[in-house]
């Protein structure tokens, strides 16, 4: 559905040429949603600008539900749906706006009205069809957004950013919206993201972008996969033949002891627990906790770029793969574990 | 889809606007009523002077009022449009079905039945204020008004497209009105000048049309004047949506 070869684009400035995107290649399938991930400044809006036409691309070839982003950029414009970052909104009505935005793709002023009615329903969107779009709330915005880039039902829908500003409800509404008109309609999404739990929770696989490159493209599991599975962390007072249990039970497994306890890193944690907990029970090694924490894709950023996501694009002090130190505790614990702690929603079991 | 079905479309959308919010129209009055109320007496004096034909000053006056309120929309029309590309607006209508050059000519449309409206609303309180002048010569100044709203929108859309920064996109308007307005005669006519100011002046475009519009305005359909300032006016309304349907289709 989305095809990209080596796509390239650089912005003349006062400061000398920035590129901005220095060879992109992608492949995006029918159907599928796939998040297009990197810091700020990475090049994702300008890789989106490119495929949906709005900027011609420096270099290399784009094919976008089957026509040349350059040569093709009418039949393009047609057949994509295109929700770019908003900030603020016209002062025209809502309902207005739906109306208006129908018949540029084409309908009839009766088509137009009707699909209006119908996306109004859908996005719940009632309440405030007779506003301004600059007097609603973000998450309320967005919804109009979105309505507005699937009026014509496009095969693919590009959003830019889609969450950004959005508090957490507001999103989580997003993202059921995104996840039903996939499951409905088989619309092929593709977003851009800085935000780590919107790939990973919403799509299908994530490209990772940095300095206007892709450097991975994998789906979430995989791509945490790759830094050697989950931590586990154990609390108790009998530090060493926890340690020990563990070393026997889990061979191989990078131990380190904490002041409070032991942790360890292993793949699929969650089926080693049941064993690992009778046989500390065995050794009569009491818990006060034992916690499982999945990989984030952020602990993959840093993998993957000697750099946190959250940094938002400044450059690392230490060369990669070293981890940049945030804080003294950071420092202290491997990068890996220090990020962990702060966002993701993880397992954790009490005995 | 043509742009003919596309500009229709986004003139009524604008136009709805500007309808459910008449105030801003009449807004953009106050300036040239104040010019009409405070500036305009002050002519009836001096109506032996050249250029004023020893008649109704008004007729001199309102004319230049008119080209001049056509000039000064250039600012409200560019704002209006960085304003839509800042909100994503006009990337979202561009990715349609919707032809380019239509998303601007509809605006264009749009501000040029504006320019109009404010001129007929002027017209009225210049007769309050004692202007008389031939019916039909007016109505023809009014569909000459209705050109350089056009001109100058395009103008001001392609400038706006372009520089794509208010602050940018204020000062060069700024700077390109002053002149254009002080060279081409609107508050007292260029017969007042001095040789080489009239020189400089009859390179400025907007001077001709200025002209013709009081021609108009003193009923004379057929004079020279009437036809260079309409050649003009149109010939500037055509590089004007040229103008603006090149900068949209380059904007990135």
């Amino acid at each position: 559905m989305i095809s990209a070869q080596g796509l390239s684009h650089s912005y003349r400035t006062r400061f000398g040429v920035v590129e901005a995107v220095r060879g992109v290649d992608l492949e995006v399938a029918e159907g599928e949603m796939v998040g297009f991930l990197g810091p700020n400044g990475a090049g994702k809006t300008t890789t989106v600008r490119m495929l949906t036409t709005l900027l011609t691309p420096d270099g290399g070839t784009a094919t976008v539900a089957g026509h040349d982003v350059v040569r093709e950029r009418a039949a393009v414009r047609r057949a994509i749906g295109y929700v770019g970052q908003s900030s603020g909104g016209t002062e025209h009505l809502v309902s207005d706006e739906l109306r208006t935005q129908a018949r540029l793709q084409g309908m009839t002023a009766a088509d137009a009205a009707a699909r209006a009615a119908e996306l109004t329903v859908r996005f719940e969107l009632d309440a405030f069809a007779g506003r301004p779009l600059s007097r609603l709330s973000g998450g309320q915005r967005r919804r109009v957004d979105l309505a507005l880039g699937l009026v014509h039902r496009p095969a693919v829908l590009f959003l830019d950013e889609p969450s950004s500003g959005l508090d957490p409800q507001s999103r989580a509404n997003l993202w059921d919206h995104l996840r039903g008109l996939r499951a409905e309609h088989g619309t092929t999404v593709f977003l851009t993201t800085h935000y780590l739990e919107e790939a990973d929770q919403l799509c299908d696989r994530i490209v990772v972008i940095d300095g206007g490159r892709v450097i991975a493209s994998d789906t979430a599991e995989a791509l945490k996969s790759r830094i050697g599975g989950d931590v586990v962390t154990l609390e108790t007072d009998r530090i060493s033949d926890a340690a020990t249990v563990v070393a026997r039970l889990v061979p191989g497994c990078d131990l380190d002891t904490t002041p409070a306890g032991v942790q360890f890193h292993v793949a699929h944690a969650q089926r080693l627990l049941p064993e690992l907990l009778r046989a500390l029970d065995l050794a009569d090694v009491a818990l006060e906790s034992v916690s499982v924490k999945r990989p984030t894709l952020d602990d993959v950023f840093l993998r993957l770029t000697g750099r946190s996501l959250r940094e938002e694009g400044r450059p690392a002090p230490a060369p990669a793969p070293a981890p940049a130190a945030e804080t003294a505790e950071a420092a202290a614990e491997t990068a890996a574990e220090a990020e962990t702690a702060t966002e993701t929603p993880n397992t954790e079991v009490t005995t | 889809m043509t742009t003919a079905a596309t500009s229709w479309i986004i003139f009524r959308r604008s136009m709805r606007y500007t309808l459910r919010k008449p105030a801003w129209v009449v807004f953009g009055l106050v300036q040239p009523m104040l010019y009409l109320a405070l500036f305009g007496p002050l002519l009836n004096r001096i109506s032996q002077a050249p250029g004023f034909d020893g008649g109704n000053t008004w007729r001199v006056f309102v004319p230049g009022l008119l080209v001049q309120q056509g000039l000064f929309s250039a600012v409200f029309v560019g704002f209006g449009i960085l304003s839509e590309i800042r909100s994503g607006t006009l990337d979202r209508m561009r990715i349609s079905a919707a032809g380019e050059s239509g998303l601007m000519l509809g605006r264009m449309l749009r501000d040029a039945v504006v320019l109009t409206a404010q001129a007929v609303l002027l017209t009225l309180g210049a007769l309050v204020a004692g202007l008389r002048a031939p019916v039909g010569g007016v109505l023809a100044a009014f569909a000459l008004v209705t050109v350089v709203g056009l001109a100058v929108a395009g103008l001001a859309y392609g400038l706006a497209l372009t520089v794509r920064h208010e602050e940018a996109y204020g000062q060069l308007v700024n700077a390109l009105m002053l002149p254009a307005m002080l060279l081409s005669g609107v508050l007292l006519p260029l017969a007042l000048a001095p040789h080489w100011l009239s020189l400089l002046a009859k390179a400025n475009p907007v001077s001709h049309v200025v002209t013709a519009e009081r021609a108009l305005f003193a009923g004379e359909f057929g004079s020279s004047d009437t036809l260079v300032g309409v050649a003009v006016a149109a010939a500037l309304a055509v590089v004007a949506v040229w103008f603006a349907a090149r900068a949209i289709r380059r904007s990135s």
